[in-house]
């Protein structure tokens, strides 16, 4: 399947992040368009477009909107989650530093649709060069007339904030984000209600992905049946694949979804000369890991879902046999232990005893008996958690142990960093860059 | 040290970009932090006091974010990404090399207060592993010796380049540009550069694009 630039098709433009840059080449002419076709219009084109969300959970970016309550008299809130912060994903960093104005016209569009005159950015605090590029972008919107009161004569008002955060993955959850974006410790909610009804300031509200948001402008300006020529029917469109870990070329590669795993690998140069695949991971590390003989696979929600996994993010990590999977996944429950908020029990203890449990078999002293008590744990949290991370805490381990047993069984008498030299999975030992 | 009154304007500045006062919270932390170098006791009595908030409110909250910092960062605040997508393919080496040479640990700081080190997490940079920060900046592609190369460099006042971004300012001065100040650099870097651009570069060669796209 052929590589499909569209979000991505002028970042080697020197001025892409600019709004010069985006104009010539047809930027801020969706939102003209849609001020032109209607607000209800505008909901009903982008539930036809059948977009997903792009932050993870592929939710329908229209249906989600079109719960927005309309004629309710409060303000409305439009909220993007640009929190980005999920091990392996790496694209709507990217996507901001080189085409702010793509989201920022999105914002546009977004906002007008679910009648919201106020919109937030909540950007992870962690990049302040993509902070300026956000910040720069809304500066030049503003000064072109495109953000602020009466927007090109349209009675539409809208101010947009850039709102950075402090570190705390857990903000990546529309809830949590709600309330850190409020000033308070970033723990999630309780659900219903949902924020669509009750969120940002308990107003009707709508938390959008980075990359989501950014497709609107143009899935407006080409239409529906053009969106939909990419992909399938449950996936369609493109999107921003971020491929890293052991391959030659790693990098952003925008495809139609449906492309697979197989070709997208050979876009980015393959596996690392003189290596091959030992497992993959989707779209992020809260998704679980499959295994070389799936490579084959469209990347689709309802393909990868087949296959055992689940498309997440979008953004494939590739390890190679030189890879420890006791290591890797020792490493990710690290990861959740310290991004776990404390707000549920299953979470906040769960996630302290499977990093501690799998520390020893990094270690080389685990036991067989450890191995059912780590899926015991598994079980107490995915599904009795408050929130999605304890499922994600949940995920990494039953996947490997379902394909590397034989590991975690040697990894009882065997520290990890034996069985696997570390420094042959470093890109600097042997390594093509 | 005590807060000047021209922090306070800043901080009467931040709230009025909100509709309801404390979402001001956490910029106004990152505007404590570019005055204090940290979340000090003087810079949660200001916030308090603007928000209408007992110190107590404003600490469970700074308390809460990996980002604000209980004790003086270094003038360079450097984290090497250990999750394992770095941490795998070389920042678990990095680490290492870095914190044996500084002679420091995680969340600590050398003698001088030049260096503080960081072990950090997902930095959503995995195509350009293995990956680390100074004050946030981007540091790309690193290996050991580049990763000595740079801290050395910060530590002697060399001017050191962010991979993605300007030149590395101190931590309190991007702490600033956290909070919400502009600090002019935004066209310093590039616009994108060789791991962002792979894809776009590979459908160019191969004459592959998308079709029908409206200009």
């Amino acid at each position: 399947m052929t590589l499909t630039p569209v979000l991505s098709a002028h970042w080697d433009e020197a001025d892409s992040y600019k709004i010069a840059g985006y104009m010539r080449n047809g930027g801020y002419t969706a939102f003209k368009k849609a001020f032109a076709t209607g607000p209800d219009e505008i909901i009903s084109l982008v539930k036809d477009s059948g977009l997903r969300g792009r932050g993870g959970a592929g939710f329908p970016t229209g249906l989600k909107w079109s719960f927005v309550p309309q004629g309710d008299d409060k303000p409305h809130y439009l909220v993007i989650n640009a929190d980005e912060s999920e091990p392996g994903a790496c694209k709507d960093i990217p996507l901001m530093m080189a085409n702010p104005h793509a989201l920022i016209e999105g914002v546009i569009i977004a906002a007008y649709a679910m009648r919201a005159n106020h919109a937030f950015i909540y950007l992870r605090g962690e990049v302040p060069h993509v902070f300026r590029r956000v910040n720069s972008a809304i500066r030049e919107a503003y000064a072109a007339g495109y953000l602020g009161k009466n927007i090109m004569g349209s009675g539409f008002d809208l101010e947009v904030v850039l709102h950075a955060g402090a570190g705390a993955y857990i903000c990546g959850e529309e809830t949590a984000l709600l309330d850190s974006l409020e000033g308070r410790r970033g723990q999630p909610r309780l659900k219903p209600p949902f924020p669509a009804v009750a969120g940002l300031y308990a107003s009707p509200s709508c938390v959008n992905n980075v990359e989501t948001i950014a497709n609107i402008p143009y899935i407006v300006n080409n239409g529906v049946d053009w969106f939909k020529s990419f992909g399938t029917e449950k996936s369609p469109g493109f999107k921003l694949f971020a491929v890293s870990g052991h391959v030659n070329r790693p990098g952003i590669y925008e495809a139609p979804l449906g492309i697979t795993m197989r070709e997208l690998l050979e876009h980015a140069g393959g596996v690392r000369d003189g290596h091959k695949v030992k497992f993959w991971l989707p779209g992020g590390s809260s998704v679980p890991m499959l295994t070389p003989d799936l490579l084959d696979t469209p990347l689709t929600y309802e393909d990868i879902a087949a296959a055992g996994s689940m498309l997440g993010t979008g953004t494939p990590m590739i390890f190679d046999e030189t890879t420890s999977v006791v290591r890797a996944v020792t490493g990710w429950l690290a990861f959740y232990k310290h991004e776990s908020c404390g707000k549920c029990t299953p979470c906040r203890e769960g996630t302290w005893w499977l990093s501690d449990v799998l520390h020893r078999f990094e270690d080389g002293h685990g036991t067989e008996a450890d191995l059912d008590k780590l899926i015991d744990i598994c079980s107490q949290i995915a599904g009795r958690s408050f929130c999605a991370l304890g499922d994600a805490a949940a995920t990494p381990f039953p996947a490997a142990l379902k394909y590397f047993r034989d590991e975690f069984v040697q990894a009882t008498n065997a520290p990890a960093n034996e069985s696997f030299d570390p420094v042959a999975a470093t890109v600097f030992a042997g390594a093509t860059r | 040290m005590s807060l000047s009154e021209s922090t306070r304007v800043q901080a009467r500045e931040i709230i009025s970009r909100y509709p309801q006062a404390r979402s001001a919270l956490l910029p106004m932390l990152h505007l404590v932090q570019a005055e204090e170098g940290y979340v000090s006791a003087d810079g949660i009595a200001l916030c308090a006091e603007e928000l209408s908030l007992t110190t107590a409110e404003v600490a469970a909250v700074a308390t809460f974010y990996t980002m604000y910092h209980r004790k003086p960062a270094g003038e360079y605040h450097v984290g090497v990404c250990i999750n394992p997508g770095c941490g795998i393919l070389g920042g678990d080496a990095i680490w290492e090399k870095l914190s044996s040479r500084l002679g420091i640990g995680h969340d600590e700081v050398t003698p001088d207060g030049k260096i503080s080190l960081e072990r950090i997490e997902c930095q959503a940079a995995c195509t350009h592993a293995p990956v680390m920060t100074a004050n946030w900046e981007f540091l790309d592609n690193m290996t050991p010796e580049s990763a000595i190369d740079v801290v050395e460099k910060l530590v002697s006042g060399k001017e050191v380049m962010s991979t993605r971004g300007p030149r590395i300012r101190t931590f309190k001065e991007n702490e600033l540009t956290l909070a919400g100040f502009d600090d002019g650099l935004v066209d310093e870097g590039v616009q994108a550069d060789e791991q962002m651009l792979a894809g776009l570069k590979r459908a160019k060669e191969l004459g592959q694009s998308a079709p029908g796209v409206k200009k």
